[in-house]
């Protein structure tokens, strides 16, 4: 789950981490009592908003507001900003960088900071970043907030706002399930005070069931894909135009990319998982149908369930949809000759193996088969 | 000889009285795996397909001596589950349960450690020597006895290769599915180090995905210290950038973990990788 920028704020405040003052608005005149100086920040899900235009100082209430209907409606990579945040304009001394994140192969969360904020932590040397690995078990502990403040060459009561912060997102990343924390720039203010200026949050979505409230929340999915997310199917839109379903998140991409080396081109990550109840394939290939495929390339292994028990699954599920768009289907396991004349007798392309059953979708398409 | 389980596993099932537990509490002793005790709470001192069934690890430690524990605990309950049976002195946890919030594995995967225990998954179809033992949910008759070694972080892509394998006369050792998971308990590394040690394992496949390191990594250990031929597959070359492909851990982030970046990898440390699933049993015939 990724939060936008002032509901991530809502949840540092929360936490105690400072941030600055702000309103939201999804109209220009609901602006109504903005802080002032302020800076209009476009709430999208995708980086890169100060680039593309959508962050800008204002400094009068009809200035802001100005500013806020330009902003409102733009499109910044393909997200449509229906949301500002007017915040406070900070008087900026210093930009500094703090992220919290896990090293999966240490298997322990990773404290990174730097001294050079306000740019990608990726563009900045490699001597100017501060590492820490944090034991789960123990926690963040003060010695390593002192390296953190001495390596940040800070001192003092900056310092100290400084430990205290990363303390405190330490405990915001563990306790709200986070796999992202980064506050990018941490601007230490003319005044002495340090504050998040940005904030980016990414919650686990298999934590959702200990934070309900987070359930809602808008994510960068297409309405097709919320569609599915509610329904509980795994299901990503991609550019292509062939319909790829398949049991498995391995062998799903793995016949992504089978088909590509084919000639084709997905345009559906589609995992059933291990299901092979009738009702939950229609489900998915409702789904599926309404991206409009060329062609459904369906790739089943059986595994444990019978490959004929998958194919009648199938049949009764596209009966009751009236698809009308060829399938290519292969089934592979416990009685596949059965599967493949289950398949087949609905008018569905059948094939061996994955390789062939990619061949034969593009074929399909191109209408040679 | 194989690894992690054999003939000598003695399993517990955690979870046993659930559809998922009593199905492959059956289809685990039908393959020969000895299933001598499950646990449900609540429910101890009845049976699941004649296995005694326990309230508590510890209960089914006294009775009956299980080394290993298989895991078909929902997600919010398996962190406990998990730590109940290390406490209770199971050296082996296979956690088949996905969907389990990766802080709960920041906790276990340590804390395993600590007590000398190994955790295999979440998120994982589970472990099997073919012809000695299945813990696990894969489908038993694709497996065969053989001397190559295969670690996997999907399940069903695992096993169409295993069962190309098989076909062209390439038994398996041991297969562990480690899981999709960004956090898991056993990683490709430590799955590598396992085979290398094994004398049954002759050879190796990694069946690797997009997303993390894991793959870049093991390319650098295979380099370092395996001797045994080495074969790969990885799966994502066509997945589109920060889009998370089913698996909690297949994400490409920031330019990082492409399929091109591990196949450069292994090519890089001597390992051949193969373009279509079915080409790593190919590719075993080279070795």
């Amino acid at each position: 789950m990724k939060f936008l920028e002032y509901k991530a704020k809502a949840i540092f405040a929360r936490h105690g981490i400072p941030v600055p003052r702000g309103v939201v608005a999804s109209r220009p005149e609901e602006i109504k009592d903005p802080p002032r100086p302020a800076m209009v920040k476009a709430q999208v899900l995708i980086g890169g908003r100060g680039k593309a235009g959508g962050i800008k100082p204002a400094d009068t209430i009809e200035d802001i507001r100005a500013t806020a209907a330009q902003i409102l409606g733009m499109d910044i990579r393909g997200f449509r900003v229906r949301q500002v945040y007017v915040e406070e304009r900070l008087e900026i001394e210093r930009e500094l960088y703090l992220s919290l994140t896990i090293d999966r192969s240490a298997r322990e969360v990773l404290l990174i900071a730097s001294a050079a904020g306000g740019m990608e932590i990726e563009a900045v040397p490699k001597d100017q970043i501060y590492m820490e690995h944090i034991p789960t078990l123990v926690g963040i502990q003060p010695y390593v907030l002192r390296s953190l403040v001495r390596f940040l060459g800070l001192s003092g009561n900056v310092g100290e706002q400084v430990a205290d912060i990363a303390r405190r997102a330490y405990r915001l990343f563990r306790e709200e399930d986070a796999e992202l924390v980064e506050i990018n720039p941490l601007a230490v203010t003319r005044g002495g005070k340090v504050v998040a200026g940005d904030a980016k949050l990414v919650v686990d979505d298999n934590a959702e069931y200990r934070h309900l409230e987070y359930a809602r929340l808008d994510q960068d999915r297409t309405p097709l894909e919320q569609e599915a997310h509610e329904k509980g199917i795994t299901f990503i839109q991609l550019d292509g135009d062939i319909g790829v379903i398949a049991n498995g998140a391995g062998l799903t991409m793995a016949t992504l990319d089978v088909l590509n080396l084919k000639g084709g081109k997905g345009g559906t990550f589609l995992d059933l998982g291990g299901t092979d109840d009738p009702g939950m394939v229609a489900q998915a290939f409702e789904i599926l149908l309404k991206a409009r495929p060329s062609v459904v390339l369906l790739n089943i292994f059986g595994g444990i369930t019978k490959a004929d028990t998958v194919a009648l699954g199938v049949k009764q599920a596209l009966e009751g949809l009236h698809a009308g768009v060829p399938v290519v289907a292969r089934i592979k396991g416990v009685n596949e000759d059965r599967a493949r004349e289950i398949l087949a007798g609905v008018g569905m392309h059948t094939a061996d193996t994955m390789e062939e059953a990619a061949e034969l979708a593009v074929r399909v398409k191109a209408g040679g088969a | 000889m194989s690894v992690l389980v054999a003939r000598r596993t003695r399993l517990l099932v955690q979870g046993i009285t659930g559809h998922q537990g009593t199905f492959h509490a059956r289809a685990m002793r039908e393959y020969g795996t000895r299933v001598v005790a499950g646990t449900s709470p609540g429910k101890g001192g009845t049976e699941v397909e004649g296995v005694p069934v326990y309230d508590t690890v510890r209960d089914a430690v006294k009775g009956k001596r299980p080394n290993t524990s298989i895991l078909f605990v929902p997600a919010p309950y398996a962190k406990d589950a998990v730590i109940e049976a290390i406490e209770a002195g199971l050296r082996l946890v296979v956690v088949i349960t996905e969907r389990i919030p990766f802080h709960d594995a920041l906790e276990l995967v340590p804390f395993a450690r600590t007590k000398g225990a190994t955790i295999v998954g979440p998120n994982c179809p589970g472990v099997i020597s073919p012809g000695e033992a299945k813990v696990g949910i894969m489908p038993s008759h694709i497996f065969t006895p053989g001397d190559v070694g295969v670690v996997s972080r999907s399940g069903t892509l695992t096993y169409e290769i295993v069962n190309a394998m098989t076909q062209e006369g390439f038994g398996q050792s041991t297969c562990i599915g480690i899981g999709g998971d960004p956090v898991i308990g056993t990683n490709t590394v430590e799955a590598l180090a396992l085979f290398q040690k094994d004398r049954a394992t002759k050879r190796i496949v990694v069946v690797g995905e997009i997303g993390g390191t894991a793959e870049e990594e093991a390319a650098e250990y295979i380099a370092d210290h395996v001797t045994k031929p080495v074969v790969a597959y990885v799966a994502g070359r066509t997945a589109p950038p920060g889009k998370r492909m089913g698996h909690a851990g297949a994400i490409i982030q920031e330019g990082r973990g492409t399929a091109e970046s591990k196949a450069k990898a292994f090519e890089a440390a001597g390992v051949p990788v193969a373009e279509y699933p079915v080409d790593v049993a190919k590719l075993l015939a080279d070795t």
